[in-house]
């Protein structure tokens, strides 16, 4: 008896202590250690899918009409409280004057419209699920949209043979981060439905951190001195697609942009296009 | 200057042929139902299995089906093939067209792995089979179609030049004219195997798990895959039936089987099953070696680069405004 009494005051009191008055020892850190992979790695494995408004403006907006306003609400621009650290893109002002014309005719010069693949970062947060297949020397990312496709290489970096949509890959692990470093990316692609744009100089950084069980942590810092003042940063959760035999689709766009891209020149079209 | 590398590019190719069939004899004869190929130098992954991650050219050095005038010949001796090869040499001494080597695309620098196949279509008789008399309904009437409207616009142009599929993604995977390179990265639960043409992945569990059911057809298929031994067997149904298969439209019914087989850190072997009741009167059988190859894969930008469709279609108006004015 005397002896329970004497742990029912103890126990609670070292409890106090291991959890709260002691941090680190406990259940209470903060920090999410992800399952490991059979090399000791955290494992990314699964599908994930952005859940942001950021494909269609990475910078804070207000909802806003369609680009063709006939099309209706559907296609109106939802508002978005953007993801741009700091708010603005630091764009220098000529190239700040392009974005402004890019958004006059995005209907027409969008890559997105013409099922082209989305590059880096943007593929990251297109609305559509992507697949990460993780294993000691590279790690695959398989995107829905336009099927996209990166392999990143995660032994000693190597250079880009020329530029491509997608990019040239290199990863490596800062604890529990997956840092990729991505160059050899075209001048072809946008950030976004809004005309966000850059030139060939693009350097992206990403950081891939597990924040929880469902949840990554997604940064992208963006390098391109030919049309930005400074590097410049987005970030946002990612989430895991968890329905049961969550898989991958095919969203093969090509034929739905063909009539946008030759529908002019299709037998019996008003030619003098 | 041509013909010279082209005939270097044939010795090369001779030279590892021979090569391969003197060193590894493994490669040339079928392991008959191979099932416990439990070769002891392969790369594993922790939990066992074998691992078949890396970059592969399935390039082949023999057609898909049999020439008609071998018969029942489904091997080559070493001494035949190396006249073969010699041959090839010669005929492709008379003329190029196109120099495709300049690219690095000539047939000559791809990697081939070495097989003593008379043909990837195995069995005695090496070739397609028959089609049913339905299938070959909907080909000649497809083939039709084509004929009339081949310039009418993109939608009846070849999924290829669409840009679509390039026809070779299957599954199952054929070898490609060039660029014939595949990567495989085999994670925990998942084999992907990315085809550079035209940047196709197939993302396959390999849990066991059955097929999702879904009445959502995929251009290449759903596959689902387990391990049978040392062998990854990969079921895939539910295909789009607008693809063809060595130039045969499909059905909804087509079911293929494939069986992958790590040989030793160079080399996978690939075998195959196509089962379409409905267009081939019975399954067809082919298998090839895949071989390692010391480079990455590249990026094909097929339809963001794709001028050709942009220049045929307005080479096809311009031909017919050419010909409405003559008749003026």
């Amino acid at each position: 008896m005397r002896v329970r009494s004497w742990m029912g005051v103890a126990l609670p009191v070292i409890a106090y202590l291991l959890l709260v008055a002691m941090p680190g020892l406990g259940q209470s850190s903060s920090v999410y250690k992800a399952p490991r992979t059979p090399d000791g790695r955290p494992d990314l494995s699964g599908i994930w899918q952005a859940m942001t408004e950021a494909n269609w403006n990475l910078e804070a907006h207000p909802a806003a009409p369609a680009a063709v306003i006939a099309n209706g609400a559907m296609f109106a621009i939802p508002p978005g409280a953007g993801v741009v650290e700091g708010g603005e893109i630091p764009y220098l002002p000529e190239a700040r004057k392009k974005q402004q014309e890019n958004f006059a005719s995005r209907q027409k010069l969008d890559p997105e419209n013409k099922c082209y693949m989305g590059g880096v970062p943007r593929s990251t947060y297109m609305p559509y699920p992507f697949q990460i297949v993780q294993n000691p020397r590279k790690i695959l990312f398989a995107y829905e949209f336009a099927g996209a496709v990166r392999s990143v290489n995660m032994g000693a970096p190597t250079d880009p043979p020329a530029d491509s949509w997608m990019g040239w890959s290199n990863g490596k692990w800062e604890g529990d981060t997956l840092v990729i470093d991505v160059k050899g990316l075209n001048d072809q692609t946008w950030f976004d439905r809004a005309g966000n744009f850059h030139s060939d100089a693009l350097h992206v950084v990403e950081r891939y951190t597990p924040r929880s069980p469902d949840t990554l942590n997604y940064e992208a810092t963006i390098e391109d001195p030919k049309t930005f003042s400074r590097p410049w940063k987005i970030s946002m959760p990612l989430y895991r697609r968890v329905e049961k035999d969550a898989h991958l689709m095919e969203f093969k766009c090509v034929e739905f942009s063909e009539e946008f891209l030759y529908g002019h020149l299709r037998r019996g079209a008003p030619q003098g296009k | 200057m041509y013909r010279r590398r082209i005939v270097a590019a044939a010795g090369l190719m001779v030279g590892i042929a021979t090569l391969a069939v003197a060193q590894s004899p493994v490669a040339q004869k079928p392991a008959a139902k191979a099932t416990s190929t439990k070769v002891s130098d392969i790369p594993r992954t922790a939990d066992g299995k074998p691992d078949l991650s890396g970059v592969f050219s399935n390039a082949q050095s023999i057609p898909i089906q049999r020439p008609a005038n071998l018969g029942e010949k489904e091997f080559y001796t070493p001494e035949e093939l190396a006249a073969n090869a010699a041959r090839q040499r010669q005929a492709a001494e008379v003329g190029v067209h196109y120099d495709t080597s300049q690219f690095g695309l000539g047939a000559g620098q791809a990697k081939y792995a070495a097989t003593l196949r008379t043909s990837v279509i195995v069995g005695p008789e090496g070739r397609l089979p028959a089609l049913t008399p339905e299938a070959a309904k909907i080909q000649s009437q497809r083939r039709a179609v084509t004929a009339e409207h081949q310039w009418d616009g993109p939608e009846t142009r070849p999924l290829a030049e669409r840009c679509i599929t390039w026809g070779f993604e299957g599954p199952p995977m054929m070898p490609v004219g060039y660029n014939s390179d595949l990567e495989i990265v085999q994670g925990t639960g998942y084999v992907a195997i990315v085809q550079e043409m035209i940047h196709d992945t197939r993302v396959i569990p390999t849990d066991g798990r059955p097929f999702s059911g879904a009445k959502v057809p995929q251009w290449m298929g759903e596959s689902r895959g387990h391990w049978d031994g040392d062998t990854l067997v990969v079921e895939t149904t539910n295909y789009n039936p607008r693809i063809a298969i060595q130039g045969t439209p499909i059905s909804d019914a087509l079911k293929v089987t494939e069986r992958f087989s790590r040989l030793d850190a160079n080399t996978i072997l690939y075998r195959f099953t196509v089962d379409d009741p409905k267009t081939w009167v019975k399954p067809w059988s082919g298998e090839y070696t895949m071989t390692k190859i010391d480079s990455p894969l590249y990026e094909y930008a097929c339809h963001e680069g794709n001028y050709g469709m942009q220049n045929n279609l307005s080479g096809a108006r311009a031909t017919e405004k050419a010909a409405a004015a003559k008749k003026k």
